[in-house]
Order: structure tokens, then C-alpha cells, then sequence
């Protein structure tokens, strides 16, 4: 045994697998200590919230100390990043009409352009063709590039005075006002953003890799449980058993088992599926190729001659079937374990895509993810936060299991030993 | 030849047919036999005759598709487990490859104990169960304290056939069924087999069952010598007869080929098939 264990971890591919899933399994751990918010809790207003790193505007400005910076290129940036390419593009349009080359229009040198800007605009002018609305536009640009060039001392901050109702001012931010982000009391970073109800998807992404990786274990474990067991039985007592049991296992090969697993999850409905239900009904469609391998493996084990010598010193039927066909299966029933465990969490996925998985009240797996990824269009919008890190996720799992796998059957299968 | 002896193994019209349908193969066609206690039958055979076959159904591990096969005068019954594992009291084998023959997840000392257990032993002592393998190791020149705790594929190829002849000694069967013993190991160790073989015999009286394709062997080790071809006994007799004044053709050519070191090779007579 504690050979096997050494020749398994001297491959390189099982090692690579075994690390990139405990690394997973490490994370999973780790990360709710460090962020201990519930995964489906709400805490974005509005949809989509692009990643990065979240300051509270309010305690910014409010910070206990504010340090003067005088950068050179503040103001520059602050322009530059107050003006969109979209305003870029319509001024250009406005100076090409005005009868300016195009060729003369540099849309990345922003000094350039607002100089010709400048020079050129007249705010009541209306360019022929130009939709009213259309010149209100260029106005509000014109007087938004107006602010932040005359807002030379900075913007007062007002709160409304409860009992009069005026505006006081209680303090002002000057553009050369720095705060350190350290002393900000409120910054949350949201690697991953968040998703159409405004969860952080990091978080969620966590908690849905534990919940999956449960559901294709649990599967996983009962399509073993049953294959093996009733390919044990089928191959080695023969007979009208394996007639009954082929039988059944021919029944179900011949019924897609994802068009049942689809049946069933319906008609359990949506209230009743757990993850753990999900994982059952998983497990229990998708024994048969594991029952029809055993069965074969078992066919060519039984007439080898330890059994015969097992039987010849009189052990009983389930002795020769625990202790001497057990063992020489087991690596490849490990394998089949594995890939059972990996193709329940795929199951899973494309059931809950489908929006057959499980309820969406209690915990989020990865096809659920995917399902409102989908549902509220997060790949239309490019918003590839919100589904990107979630098929990443499921290929990284799927990868490391099948990697350890080959890397298994380098070991155990001795045809392929190099 | 000891016809006077109790009839302790026969056969009348036993047949094994494999596949149906096309593939229909005939392994063993309505052969009958009949076995005496304390003899050494030696069945001789090409490859695909159908010996083993046979042999696994005398030890009664595959069923046989027609025929009766006695035991002691009365017809066989193993149709449930505990029959058969009294069956298998009676009668035991030595198979062809020893290398596949154990499990190779079980310790030796595992293999004999199960000979012990089988043999009402279970609850003895242990120390009077470690001498009982100490015992049986030694009868074939093995030594229990270097083989306990040991895998069987640890051993030689010899030393596990020598470990299966001590399972036997342990077991004192009625029959054993030696079923090409000698032909997966070396030349050397093949007389040292052989050697043990016959000592256990001529200690328990068993009755020997010899399957082999060597019919110099079976000359040199038994008293009746059945020829089995494609099947079917061909002819039976004692060795004496059946050697010395063979009536098949098949029976001669299994006698010429057997290779005389002392002779040089007479090239016109190989057949190169």
C-alpha cells in the first residue's frame, strides 16, 4: 500500500493534478476567514459592478488627515479620465465640421484637442443637420471641461442644515486633497466584481466551488457505490444475476442519462432540489459505464488461477469477491471515482445552466453561477466577470482530475509505463 | 496396473463446451475415466486438448455441460457452497503458473493458514499453527522464518511451486490435481518439484492426477497413462502398455517428440509445421 502511495506521487502528472485540487481545496478554507460575508449576500445597487478596488467617496473626503500632492500631471489625468472617447469623437466631429482637417485632430493628445476646442466651439451654434439634443450634448461637455478647468481652489462640501434646510458649508476638498487609502475607513476590494444582483462574485465563487465539488463527490460516490457493487456481482457470479443486472444496466445505457437526470430534476421541483438531492439524483444516473467496466475487469479476473486457489481452500463467495477481486480493481475503481466525481460536477453545471439545479435560495454552485451569468445576459454586456472566472474554475477542477488520473494509469496500467 | 483398488474419481460421457451457436468449441467431448485410489494417472496432451479443462472440471471449478463425474462410487454433488467446500477438502490442484497463482495483496504465511483453517485448525494455538507451517516448509526444504511476512512475489518461480506443494501437505487431500507443476519452472528446479511431489504422495497415499504434454514425464512419474487429443482419451492403459506398445498414431508422435539427449537429431524426421 505505502508503495503504490510513492509510485503514485513519483508521477509528475498525478502530482501536478493532486496540487492544483488541494490548492482549490486550500483556498476553500482559507478564504472565509478572510472574507466572512455570506456568499449570496447583496451588496451592490445595480448590476455588474466592474472589479477593482471600492473607496468610500464619502469617508475619502472625510478622512482624518488630507496630505497636499502637487503633481504635475493631476489636472491632466483628471481631464483625461472625465473625457470618454465617446466625448473625444464628438468633438472631432464638431471641429471637422466646423471645416478643420481631419488629419489636424489628434484624439489622444488631450491638450491638442482642447486647445483647438477651444478656438473653435461656440456653444449657440448650430451645425446643420444637428439634432437639439444633439447641441445640448456638445453644451454639457463644453461646460463640464469649464468646471474642471476653473475649479482651481477646489469644491466646497455642504450639508443641509436639519433646521433651516440651507446648505452650509462644512469644509473643502482642494484638488491638490489626497487621501491614503489606508486611512479611508471603508474600502472594499471586489477582485471579481459583482454579479447581477450586485454579490460579490469572488465570495460566491468560493462557496459555489465547495458546494460543487460536494455535489460531484457525493455523486461521484453513489455512482461507484452502485457500479461497482453491481458490476462486482454481475461479473463474478455470472449467470441469470449478470442477466438481470445487464438487463437493467442495458436499459439505462440506452436512455440518455442526461435526458433522465433532466426528467427527474423537473419532477422533483424546484423546491424540493438541495444540492445534496441534485447530487443523489446525479449519482443515481450515472452508474452505468462504471457497473459495465467492472463487470468486464471482473469477467477476465474470475477464472484466474488465485481465485481458483481461493475457492480450493474454501473461502465463501463474498470473501473472493472482497479479497481477491477487489484489489486487483481497485486503482482502476479509484480512476472511475475520479472521473465520476469530475463529470458530476460538469452534470451539475449543465443541469443548472438549464435552471434544473438547485434551489437558488440557499447556496450557490458553479451551474448557477453560469445560469444567471447567462440569464441576465453578463456575456452579451462583456461583462465577463461574472462568468469568465466561473468556466475557469470548472476547467481548472475537471483539468486536475483528469490529469491525475493519467497520471494514475501510468502507474497502475503497465502498458503505459515508460 | 491396480484394478482391484476402490475407484476414487470417474467420469462417464463428461463434455464442456464453450460459446455457442458458430463458435462452438468442443474443449472436452464425451471423455470417460476411471480413477483408483492411491494411483498416479498421468493425462497426456498437446496444448488446447483439453487437459485443463478437464482438470477444472474434476476440481469441480467449472461445471461440466453433459456427463457425470463420481466421486467414491457416488455422483458428485457441489451445486451449493458448503458441498463444494467439502468437496474441495477431498480433492486440491498445483496449477501450471505459480507467479499468477497467489494473491498478490496476501502474505505467505496467509496462504497456509487458510490450509490450517480449512483443515478444522482455526482456533489451535498460535504457536502450534506456526509450527504446523514451519512443518509443511520444511518438508519442502523452505524455511518458514525467511518466508513469513513475505509477498509471494518475492519468491522464485521454484519456491512458490515448492510453497504450493506445502499448502498440499498441510491440506492431505484424497486428490491432487497437478496440472502442468513443472512446466512454467526452470530444468533445474523441475526435478526438485517432481521430488517433493512423489514424496508427498508416497507419505499420504493420495491419489495423483499428472496433466502434462511431456509423455517422458508421464513415463517416468505414473502408473496409468491416459492420451487425450482434441478432447477426446484417445488410449489408456498403464504407462508400460501404453508407452512401450503404443496403438495411435497421435500416441507415437507425442513419444517422438520427446527429445533424446544422447541421440543426434535426426533433421528428416522434424516436421517444421
Amino acid at each position: 500500500m505505502g508503495h503504490t502511495i510513492r509510485q503514485i506521487f513519483r508521477s509528475g502528472k498525478f502530482v501536478v493534478g493532486f496540487t492544483i485540487l488541494m490548492s482549490v481545496l486550500l483556498v476553500l478554507v482559507v478564504y472565509p476567514w478572510w472574507v466572512p460575508d455570506p456568499p449570496l449576500q447583496i451588496l451592490g445597487q445595480g448590476t455588474f459592478f466592474p472589479p477593482g478596488i471600492y473607496v468610500s467617496a464619502y469617508d475619502a473626503s472625510n478622512a482624518p488627515v488630507l496630505y497636499t500632492l502637487n503633481l504635475r500631471d493631476a489636472a491632466d489625468k483628471r481631464i483625461e479620465s472625465r473625457l470618454s472617447q465617446e466625448d473625444r469623437l464628438a468633438m472631432q466631429e464638431w471641429l471637422v465640421a466646423d471645416g478643420l482637417p481631419e488629419s489636424a485632430i489628434d484624439l489622444a493628445d488631450t491638450d491638442a484637442l482642447l486647445a483647438l476646442w477651444e478656438e473653435h466651439y461656440e456653444p449657440d451654434r448650430r451645425l446643420p443637420g444637428m439634432t437639439f439634443a444633439r447641441m445640448r450634448y456638445y453644451q454639457r461637455v463644453d461646460a463640464g471641461l469649464d468646471s474642471l478647468r476653473s475649479a482651481g481652489g477646489g469644491e466646497i462640501l455642504a450639508a443641509r442644515n436639519p433646521e433651516t434646510g440651507e446648505l452650509e458649508e462644512t469644509g473643502m476638498v482642494k484638488l491638490t486633497d489626497y487621501a491614503n487609502i489606508s486611512q479611508v475607513a471603508n474600502v472594499r476590494i471586489l477582485p471579481l466584481g459583482t454579479d447581477n444582483f450586485g454579490r460579490d462574485v469572488l465570495t460566491q465563487l468560493v462557496a459555489a466551488t465547495g458546494v460543487s465539488l460536494l455535489i460531484g463527490f457525493v455523486a461521484g460516490l453513489i455512482a461507484t457505490a452502485i457500479g461497482l457493487t453491481l458490476g462486482l456481482l454481475a461479473g463474478y457470479i455470472g449467470g441469470w444475476v449478470d442477466d438481470i443486472i445487464m438487463f437493467f444496466t442495458n436499459l439505462f445505457t440506452v436512455i440518455p442519462t442526461f435526458v433522465l437526470l433532466i426528467l427527474i430534476s423537473f419532477s422533483i421541483g424546484q423546491d424540493q432540489r438541495g444540492a445534496i438531492t441534485i447530487a443523489v439524483v446525479i449519482g443515481f444516473t450515472s452508474w452505468v459505464w462504471t457497473t459495465r467496466s467492472v463487470r468486464s475487469q471482473v469477467f477476465s479476473l474470475r477464472n484466474r488461477d488465485h481465485v481458483n486457489l481461493s475457492k480450493l481452500s474454501g473461502h465463501s463467495l463474498p470473501r473472493i469477491i472482497v479479497a481477491d477481486i477487489l484489489p486487483y480493481i481497485a486503482s482502476y475503481v479509484v480512476m472511475a471515482l475520479i472521473l465520476q466525481i469530475s463529470s458530476g460536477i460538469l452534470a451539475e453545471a449543465g443541469l443548472s445552466i438549464l435552471g434544473l439545479g438547485p434551489r437558488t435560495t440557499e447556496v450557490p454552485t458553479l451551474g448557477l453561477m453560469m445560469n444567471w451569468a447567462m440569464i441576465y445576459q453578463a456575456h452579451v454586456l462583456g461583462n465577463w466577470w461574472a462568468y469568465l472566472p466561473v468556466l475557469l474554475t470548472i476547467a481548472l477542477i475537471s483539468f486536475s482530475m483528469n490529469l491525475m488520473n493519467t497520471g494514475l494509469d501510468q502507474v497502475f496500467n503497465p502498458a503505459l509505463r515508460d | 496396473m491396480a484394478t482391484d483398488k476402490k475407484l476414487c474419481l470417474s467420469g462417464r460421457g463428461v463434455t464442456k463446451v464453450f460459446g455457442i451457436g458458430r463458435q462452438k468449441l468442443t474443449a472436452v467431448d464425451h471423455v470417460d475415466f476411471d480413477f483408483h485410489e492411491g494411483e498416479i494417472i498421468s493425462i497426456v496432451g498437446e496444448s488446447g486438448s483439453g487437459k485443463t479443462t478437464l482438470a477444472k472440471m474434476l476440481l469441480g471449478l467449472i461445471s461440466s455441460s453433459e456427463g457425470e463425474i463420481y466421486f467414491q462410487g457416488q455422483k458428485r454433488d457441489i451445486r451449493s457452497g458448503r458441498k463444494r467446500q467439502e468437496y474441495w477438502k477431498n480433492i486440491q490442484a498445483i496449477f501450471q503458473d505459480p507467479f499468477s497463482a497467489y494473491n498478490t495483496f496476501h502474505k505467505i504465511d496467509t496462504v497456509l493458514l487458510d490450509c490450517i483453517r480449512m483443515r478444522g485448525g482455526k482456533h489451535l494455538p498460535q504457536a502450534r499453527k506456526v509450527e504446523l507451517m514451519e512443518e509443511a516448509c520444511g518438508f519442502v526444504n523452505l524455511k518458514y522464518a525467511e518466508l513469513t511476512h513475505k509477498y509471494p512475489f518475492e519468491l522464485s518461480g521454484g519456491q512458490m511451486q515448492r510453497l504450493m506443494i506445502a499448502r498440499i501437505f498441510l491440506l492431505k487431500p484424497k486428490i491432487l490435481v497437478a496440472d502442468e507443476p513443472t512446466s512454467m519452472i526452470d530444468a533445474c528446479s523441475r526435478a526438485t518439484i517432481l521430488d517433493y511431489l512423489m514424496k508427498l504422495r508416497d507419505e499420504t497415499g493420495m491419489t495423483l492426477i499428472f496433466i502434462t504434454h511431456d509423455i517422458g514425464l508421464a513415463y517416468y512419474v505414473s502408473d496409468t497413462v491416459y492420451i487425450m487429443e482434441r478432447g477426446r482419451f484417445v488410449e489408456h492403459g498403464s504407462a508400460d502398455s501404453v508407452i512401450l506398445r503404443p496403438r495411435e498414431p497421435y500416441t507415437r508422435r507425442l513419444i517422438s517428440d520427446v527429445p533424446k539427449i544422447h541421440e543426434p537429431w535426426d533433421l528428416s524426421t522434424v516436421v517444421f509445421a
